[in-house]
């Protein structure tokens, strides 16, 4: 599998860690109450298609980015800086 | 026998083998197939399940029979006889006969098969459960089976290597080379990998002209020009094994193998992880066998792989060979034959309804009249048809689809994408169509890639069409062989159906159909035909079972590449390391670092000894340690105050320069992450500390929270753990110490938690007042290259004073008497609220784990609390990983209160202690638990404490 | 008063020759880890400029001379080959003792590096003046080519011995491969 950084260009996978669904970056206001971060923290949809999600460049360029990615075709559709989409 | 001319063997060269410890003699060039060939050598092995004797069926890596143990440093079993080169000196033995190949005693299983059909292990062993372990499977574990193991650890190198190209051709046959030489010409970086030792495919085999000359001249001119490409790359003795995500390739390089003494240090194999833009499948077909009646007698043989032995390797199979199948491919071979000089008995087009011949063939029978007439041979050469190679189209997911016209499947397309299949793994099978093909696919792809290539000139070749009438399989009195490897039967598969198996999912695994090593690539779409006919389906509704890397078997060894011994994982060393180990002290794995365990002094005979003494020199004089496995994080900028106050549960926006804080780390969900000690160095500049064990993992996180969580934030961060060597000194006479080292430098200027620059014997250094010991202690650090010399200077400064360096046992028992924490209590499933800092939470501000850290049942009276354990009855020892109970509650894990996390024996108060986490446990300090270890069988009963056992009001520390 | 004595990363381990292959230890004046804060680059390349006589680098480059050169590392981060320096509006941190700095010369360099690294070393994409992070083996590693076979890697200090270790083994590979058949 390989990932495009938008920092480095394509890479091997072993370059990367994965932390889950992009939704991470949706942080709720601290009163944003136990619902919202109940959702925040622990509640993920397995979706069946497209997805985005995190994974880090560790053994990169240290950046953190979001990776659209279709689950049943395992086709990578782009990526783009967790901090670029977090703005 | 060997023909007295022909082939691509160097006559020149004689190479003397060996098989089953009798001496024969080949040539350079050949397989250890063609060479027993040569010999005469038909009886190559006993099959897997009744131990029929068997002979070489095919001229390549789809081999099922000639399977063999090869002698090497450590002995290769399973090796297809038909894709080993020969060498001088090469030792073969046979598989699975006892005593001997042509005597083997287990050939009595073939008279029990009525009893051993399809599904007979899961009919016969079913009772009594007990004998499956003791009884059935050692037994057939050693009647059935392939080649052993020799159980000695394989000490050979194999390496694992990448590769990166625009363009992968997988085949060097006519459709292969063709496309190969398309986009070399076009300047695109290519690498043609082929499983054969040479390249040319099929056309190695064959009698065929290309622009009119031999089809080898054309094949050698396309080789020399590849070479002389630099933008090619050429992988001979390569099999691309499987196709995954993102164009990336496995294929495995036989790099030594074929070698009578392989250099030095080269791998036996190579395994390749090839980068591929896009890809070219030219693996071209596999001839395919009939199940006719005792299919399976040595001298049958595919007639592609006659062919191969007469021209290629210059072998006449049998002295007197028949020819059984229709159209071109039985025309070729008996033209062949005939060319050769090898005796033709028949073309057989019809029917063949049986063999005879004891241990080899003899003679084969076919209908006369209502009857059967025989015809002598030695060797019949079978033309069922052929299967385009589809496998790597199938590793994906994809499913093959079937051409009637054909009667085979091919490639569904955009089955791998990016892979494109050209020539006779695409159904094109006349070699025209496979020039052209490669030739027209390696364009299109050229165009995709942006690359113009000119229009080549095609050669002129044969361009026969194919035309076939399938036989798969002959009615007749004996049984009819699908899967030679796996002993499966046209009456398994039939018998299959009748009970029930209809799926060939089901089918594959009652009758074991095409599960052997060869994934059934002679006899699957056999088996579909057959089972199909049985189930009144046509094939394409039968559907197949699916393809799965690798392709041809791979060494664990080679997938496994680099990760033996050191290159399992890398191994970090101290810069104090050397002086560490030349102190005799046994090096312990902290993550990736090696720590000393402790260090011994003469006369000690036990760690227990030398750690006690370590600890009792810290509490009385002084002593080093090496901590700077601590990750140490630069932490810079405008908001870097404004960065840790969110990252942390307390405050350092208001810690003053100078000055250092303990701080504690939560995950979003409301467990502690990490603690340690931040240093403000300077009004926009902090220094963290992690624990080692946590160091990357919080490096990652502040990555996270800085570019996704605080996006706007003007901070900036940095590793610097490398840089630093850190020690502890600790002790009364640390100050002392110290003194003796630094510059212009005196202990009253540097009260608890101060940090500062200091002058190190004249090199720029960082000194931090902070203990982990409880005892009055300093972290100095210097530059790493100092690292060892300042380690040798304070440990002989030490001694000078009664004390002298400790290490990670010591470091353990004295923070443990401290009622400091480790991971081993920050385990990931505890709170603030947990370790007693639940006040560490700041109410002013948020932070990461903050909300979720308030959420019912993550504190209270119902949490597993810290506590401090004492030995409190006759039992004086205490273990880690112990469960606590109410004093006279039943050890049971529905009685558990809690659990023991660290413990060691205090010297300073003479008696194990523990720190472990018991229910409502800070409300129970003086009360007796039962700590029991179901898994060592310790059982003692424990006083709750409080974690601080010794100076709790840290006046030793701050004094 | 005791003076300490210095000790380089690959004291002890290097060089090491196999066959044309050489690995030998590379020094610097000084290892500068400069990171601009925010809207910060353009001084602080011309403070580098003033400085050394190299700007900031572009992503995946090196800028400057032999003794003087600005490699780009990562996320917003440069590392100084050279003389010290503290550029104005950077965050700046002395990494001098941090870094491994190991040298790989000789024909069949690519092919050594292809046993440890997924990177794309291929001629024409990786060139020389070109930069890269990626992984030695296990280890996170920058890789700098500085000609047509030759590469630096800097790797953790408290890797190199695993990392000499590795490049040794591979080039032993390759040699003798290159030897051999």
């Amino acid at each position: 599998m390989r990932l495009p950084c938008p920092i480095c260009g394509e890479r091997d996978v072993r370059e990367f860690t994965y932390k889950g669904h992009a939704v991470a970056l949706d942080r709720p206001a601290p009163n944003a109450g136990d619902a919202a971060w109940e959702d925040y923290v622990h509640l993920r949809e397995n979706p069946a298609g497209e997805t985005r999600e995190l994974w880090y460049h560790g053994g990169g360029c240290g950046a953190w980015i979001v990776v659209r990615r279709n689950t049943v075709t395992h086709e990578v559709l782009g990526a783009e800086l967790a901090s670029e989409v977090a703005e | 026998m060997r023909l007295s001319q022909g082939g691509l063997i160097d006559r020149a060269k004689p190479l003397r083998f060996s098989f089953d410890g009798k001496g024969y003699q080949g040539f350079a060039g050949d397989t250890l197939a063609s060479a027993l060939l040569a010999n005469d050598v038909r009886l190559v092995g006993r099959s897997f399940k009744y131990h029929r004797p068997r002979g070489i069926l095919t001229a390549d890596s789809n081999e099922p029979n000639a399977l063999m143990t090869i002698r090497r440093a450590v002995d290769e079993p399973n090796v297809r006889a038909t894709t080993q080169e020969l060498y001088e000196g090469l030792e073969a033995r046979s598989q699975n006969a006892w005593p001997a190949l042509g005597f083997d005693l287990l050939g009595m299983n073939d008279l029990l098969a009525p009893f051993l059909g399809a599904g007979f292990y899961y009919k016969t062993f079913m009772w009594p459960k007990s004998f499956w372990e003791r009884v059935y499977e050692p037994f057939i574990r050693r009647a059935a089976g392939l080649g052993a193991l020799s159980k000695a650890p394989d000490r050979g190198r194999y390496d694992k290597a990448f590769a990166h190209c625009d363009l992968l051709v997988i085949g060097g046959g006519p459709a292969g080379l063709m496309a190969a030489l398309v986009a070399g010409r076009a300047g695109a970086d290519v690498i043609l990998a082929d499983e054969d030792t040479r390249l040319g495919g099929r056309l190695l085999a064959e009698r065929e002209e290309i622009d009119g000359g031999p089809a080898l001249d054309w094949v050698e001119e396309a080789t020399a020009e590849l070479r002389a490409l630099p933008n090619v790359r050429l992988m001979t003795r390569t099999t691309v094994t499987g196709a995954y995500d993102g164009g990336t390739y496995g294929a495995l390089e036989r790099v030594s193998q074929h070698l009578a003494s392989p250099a030095g240090h080269a791998p036996i194999e190579t395994f390749w992880r090839i980068v591929a833009r896009r890809a070219i499948l030219a693996a071209g077909a596999h001839e395919r066998p009939i199940a006719f009646p005792n299919n399976d007698r040595p001298g049958v043989m595919l007639a592609s792989a006659v062919r191969a032995y007469v021209n290629r390797w210059g072998v006449a199979p049998g002295k007197r060979v028949a020819v059984f199948g229709q159209g071109a491919d039985a025309e070729r071979t008996a033209r062949d034959l005939r060319a050769a000089g090898v005796e033709l008995a028949e073309v057989i087009t019809d029917r063949v309804t049986g063999t005879n011949g004891r241990l080899g063939l003899e003679e084969i029978l076919v209908p006369d009249g209502d009857g059967a007439r025989g015809i002598n041979c030695d060797c019949l050469a079978v033309a069922g048809g052929w299967n385009p190679a589809v496998h790597l189209t199938c590793h994906m997911g994809a499913r093959p689809v079937w051409r009637d016209d054909l009667a085979a499947f091919v490639p569904a397309e955009g089955a791998v994408p990016g892979l494109t299949p050209a020539g006779a793994c695409a159904g094109a099978f006349s070699t025209a169509a496979c020039l052209s093909g490669g030739a027209r696919v390696a364009g299109a792809i050229l165009e995709d890639l942006g690359l113009s290539a000119p229009k080549p000139d095609l050669p002129e070749a044969e361009d026969g069409g194919y035309t076939i009438t399938p036989i798969w399989h002959v009615e007749g009195k004996g049984r009819a062989w699908l899967d030679f490897q796996n002993d499966v039967t046209v009456k398994d598969v039939k018998q299959s159906a009748t009970e029930g198996f209809r799926s060939v999912e089901h089918m594959k695994r009652y009758t074991t159909q095409g599960m052997a090593t060869d994934q059934g690539k002679n006899s699957n779409v056999a088996a579909l035909a057959v089972l199909a006919d049985a189930t009144g389906r046509t094939i394409p509704e039968t559907g197949t079972t699916t393809f799965r890397p690798p392709y041809t078997p791979i060494n664990i060894a080679a997938l496994g590449a680099g990760a033996l011994d050191k290159g399992f994982a890398p191994e970090r060393h101290l810069t104090s390391h050397a002086a560490s180990v030349a102190r005799g002290a046994p090096m312990i794995e902290a993550g990736l670092w090696y720590r000393p365990s402790y260090f011994p002094a003469p006369g000690e005979q036990t760690w227990r000894e030398a750690c006690d003494r370590e600890v009792t020199m810290v509490r009385q004089a002084v002593g080093v340690a090496d901590v700077s496995t601590l990750g140490k994080i630069d932490i810079q900028g405008p908001d870097a105050g404004k960065f840790l106050d969110f990252v942390y549960t307390n405050t350092f926006s208001t810690l003053k320069e100078g000055r250092v804080r303990y701080g504690l780390m939560l995950r979003e969900d409301g467990h502690v992450m990490d603690d340690g000690t931040t240093a403000r160095l300077g009004a926009q500049q902090y220094l963290m500390t992690t624990t080692t064990a946590a160091a990357g993992q919080v490096m990652a996180h502040l990555d996270w929270v800085r570019q996704a969580l605080m996006p706007g934030a003007d901070v900036q961060i940095a590793s610097v753990t490398e840089h630093w060597a850190q020690f502890a000194v600790a002790g009364p006479k640390a100050g002392a110490v110290l003194a003796s080292v630094l510059d212009d430098w005196a202990p009253g200027d540097w009260p608890f938690m101060s940090c500062g620059a200091v002058s190190v014997s004249g090199v720029a250094g960082r000194l931090f007042r902070i203990s982990f010991s409880g005892e009055q202690g300093y972290e100095i650090a210097v530059p790493a290259r100092f690292g060892e010399s300042l380690f040798r200077l304070l440990v002989a400064q030490a001694e000078a004073l009664g004390g002298g360096p400790y290490g990670m046992e010591a470091l353990n028992v004295l923070r443990i008497e401290k009622g400091f924490i480790t991971h081993a209590e920050i385990h990931g499933r505890v709170t603030a609220f947990d370790i007693g800092m639940g006040r560490m939470v700041s109410a002013k501000k948020d932070c990461v784990g903050k909300t979720m850290s308030e959420r019912p049942g993550l504190s209270g009276p119902e949490r597993e609390q810290m506590v401090g354990l004492k030995p409190a009855g006759s039992v004086k020892q205490l273990t880690g990983g112990a469960h606590l109970f109410e004093a006279g509650a039943r050890a049971t894990a529905a009685n558990s209160q809690g659990y023991v996390t660290s413990v060691g024996f205090s010297p300073t108060l003479g008696c194990f202690l523990g720190q472990g986490f018991l229910r409502n446990g800070r409300a129970r300090h003086g009360e007796t638990v039962r700590m029991v270890d179901h898994v060592r069988g310790v059982e003692a009963m424990c006083e709750v404490c409080d974690p601080v056992f010794y100076d709790p009001e840290g006046g030793r520390m701050r004094g | 008063m005791a003076k300490l004595i210095a000790k380089s990363p690959g004291a002890g381990l290097l060089p090491v020759r196999v066959g044309s292959l050489s690995l030998t230890e590379e020094a610097h004046d000084a290892i500068t880890c400069v990171a601009p804060f925010q809207g910060q680059e353009k001084p602080v390349s011309a403070a580098l400029k003033d400085a050394i006589g190299a700007a900031l680098p572009g992503v995946g480059r090196v800028t400057g001379k032999a003794g003087a050169r600005v490699a780009w590392l990562g996320l917003g981060q440069v590392l100084v080959l050279g003389p010290p320096v503290a550029p104005p509006g950077a965050a700046v941190t002395d990494q001098s003792d941090g870094w491994a700095c190991l040298t790989l010369e000789g024909p069949g360099s690519r092919a050594v590096l292809a046993r440890l690294t997924p990177l794309d070393l291929r001629e024409n994409l990786f060139k020389r003046g070109h930069a890269a992070r990626s992984l030695l083996g296990h280890m996170t590693c920058l890789f700098l080519r500085t000609g047509v076979e030759r590469y630096e890697m800097l790797v953790f200090r408290s890797m190199a011995a695993t990392a000499v270790h590795e490049l040794t083994h591979a080039m032993q590979s390759v040699a003798a491969q290159r030897s051999g058949a």
